[in-house]
């Protein structure tokens, strides 16, 4: 695994947190309907940071749920390896709620598929709207993000690994050669 | 992470890592049964036939229960409504149903190694689903999920399999699943129910209740099964019940922070009182919404893995 590039580093991705919690708060006209999501493994940490910020700014503390949308997977049969399965924990209901889905990076849109499924399993939310820390592009499905905080133009054989602070022991997006 | 092995045909010979798989994953699962639609679409296209040649309630609904929520093709077959009657042999007939194209098989017979069998005439992934006095792994996979969700963990704990040891597939399915696990595990039953060299298998054994009681932090209450001849191995079930039945009293002279588990049906009045199988001490209904979760969790690892 080669890094080629950082693309964010740590104040970067604080200040493109603190602009989307703008965005989403902008959008929404405050926080008083909407309800997070962030999608397993970084976008729950995500997730968490935006949350953080819209304490701060809006001073209000809208619901934050952990999403885990393997068993919507559409990749059962052609994966080599099982993917690993964790627990979903949304505790309250999303019924006529704007549910702001997040995640990492966006790349094929097949999970963000996969998780439209899962969240729809939930109850019936008002909306679904999606925010990604980067887009990668290089669609599979008709799937498009809301809030973006970085898009970052890469070539297939390239990855966008995002590090964050409450697992990786560093905050920082880097742009690797794809280990083959 | 994935399962070392194709088939669940007992908990002898599977490590404890994948017995630890089995259990986390199984939480993913009894949180899908808290949604309002409890239903996800992993196993779609999935086609699982439910071969039981031995009566059954709970462990043929919760399997048929665990197939529909991963939205798995589900075929059941009970022998009493099949060709078996007719003369066909067991072979012939799992050789035509897997002709109809099958992924999964889960089977129930009342012969020892019908799963093993099945494992070399069939391509098909085998999941034990109690195999005559051998084993019935994911029972004994449903009790330790219980037993955790409960007590937070398996290791270290003291365990009790209470009844008829030799004939029951459960207790062996649990001294092998338990003792993986680090549990230290013990039976009480009078003798004629204890296998012989049972102590050879590293299991302490019991002939007095109260000792049981105040001994260990868990008690599994199996049945006294009449249909395999219990009834020759002790003179009478009032007596059984009067030395061996698992009541409030027992369980308040001895051991007020027992956690009583039982797998089902409950002869009651028999190896445990009403008031126990009712009361505070007892996971028995817990086990049951477990075993769900649990069947869930081994069909999709073994229906997932390439």
């Amino acid at each position: 695994m080669t890094i080629k590039a950082k693309i964010i580093d740590e104040a970067g991705l604080n200040r493109t947190i603190t602009r989307l919690a703008h965005e989403i708060l902008e959008r929404n006209k405050g926080s008083n309907n909407i309800v997070l999501i962030g999608m397993r493994t970084r976008g729950e940490f995500v997730a968490k940071r935006i949350l953080d910020k819209i304490i701060e700014i809006d001073n209000s503390n809208p619901e934050l749920g952990i999403l885990d949308a393997t068993l919507y997977r559409d990749d059962f049969r052609t994966r080599l390896k099982q993917p690993e399965v964790s627990v979903t924990n949304i505790t309250f209901d999303i019924t006529e709620k704007d549910v702001v889905l997040i995640d990492d990076v966006l790349y094929t849109g097949r999970t963000t598929r996969a998780a439209l499924d899962a969240v729809m399993d939930l109850g019936r939310p008002s909306s679904i709207q999606f925010c990604v820390l980067v887009d990668r592009g290089h669609r599979e499905m008709p799937i498009i993000a809301d809030f973006v905080g970085k898009n970052i133009p890469t070539s297939i054989n390239e990855e966008v690994k995002v590090k964050m602070n409450e697992i990786d022991d560093e905050d920082a997006v880097y742009l690797i050669e794809s280990p083959k | 992470m994935s399962l070392s092995t194709k088939h669940l045909l007992g908990l002898e010979n599977i490590s404890s890592n994948d017995i630890q798989l089995i259990l986390d994953t199984a939480t993913t699962f009894r949180e899908v049964l808290e949604r309002p639609i409890k239903k996800v679409p992993t196993l779609k296209g999935t086609t699982i036939v439910n071969l039981f040649y031995e009566n059954s309630t709970r462990t043929r609904l919760s399997f048929e229960l665990a197939e529909k929520r991963l939205s798995a093709d589900t075929l059941n077959f009970s022998t009493s409504t099949s060709s078996t009657k007719k003369g066909e042999t067991f072979k012939d007939t799992v050789r035509n149903i897997e002709a109809m194209k099958i992924d999964m098989i889960v089977v129930r017979h009342r012969s020892a190694g019908v799963p093993q069998y099945l494992q070399k005439i069939s391509n098909a992934a085998i999941v034990n689903a109690g195999d005559g006095q051998h084993e019935h792994p994911t029972q004994a996979l449903l009790d330790m999920y219980s037993i955790r969700e409960k007590l937070g963990k398996l290791k270290g704990l003291k365990i009790c399999i209470v009844g008829d040891i030799e004939r029951g597939r459960v207790a062996l399915s649990n001294i092998y699943g338990l003792q993986k696990m680090g549990a230290e595990v013990s039976v009480c039953a009078p003798p004629t129910m204890i296998p012989k060299n049972l102590e050879s298998f590293g299991v302490k054994v019991y002939t007095d209740i109260n000792k049981a009681a105040k001994e260990n932090d868990v008690l599994n209450i199996l049945r006294i099964q009449l249909e395999r001849d219990a009834g020759t191995t002790i003179p009478s079930l009032r007596e059984y019940h009067n030395y061996f039945g698992v009541t409030a009293d027992v369980i308040e002279k001895n051991n007020k922070d027992i956690l009583i588990l039982h797998p089902g049906p409950i002869n009651r009045g028999v190896e445990v009182s009403s008031e126990v199988a009712d009361g505070p001490y007892q996971i028995i209904l817990d086990q049951v919404t477990n075993g769900v979760a649990i069947r869930m969790a081994v069909l999709y690892l073994l229906g997932t893995k390439n």
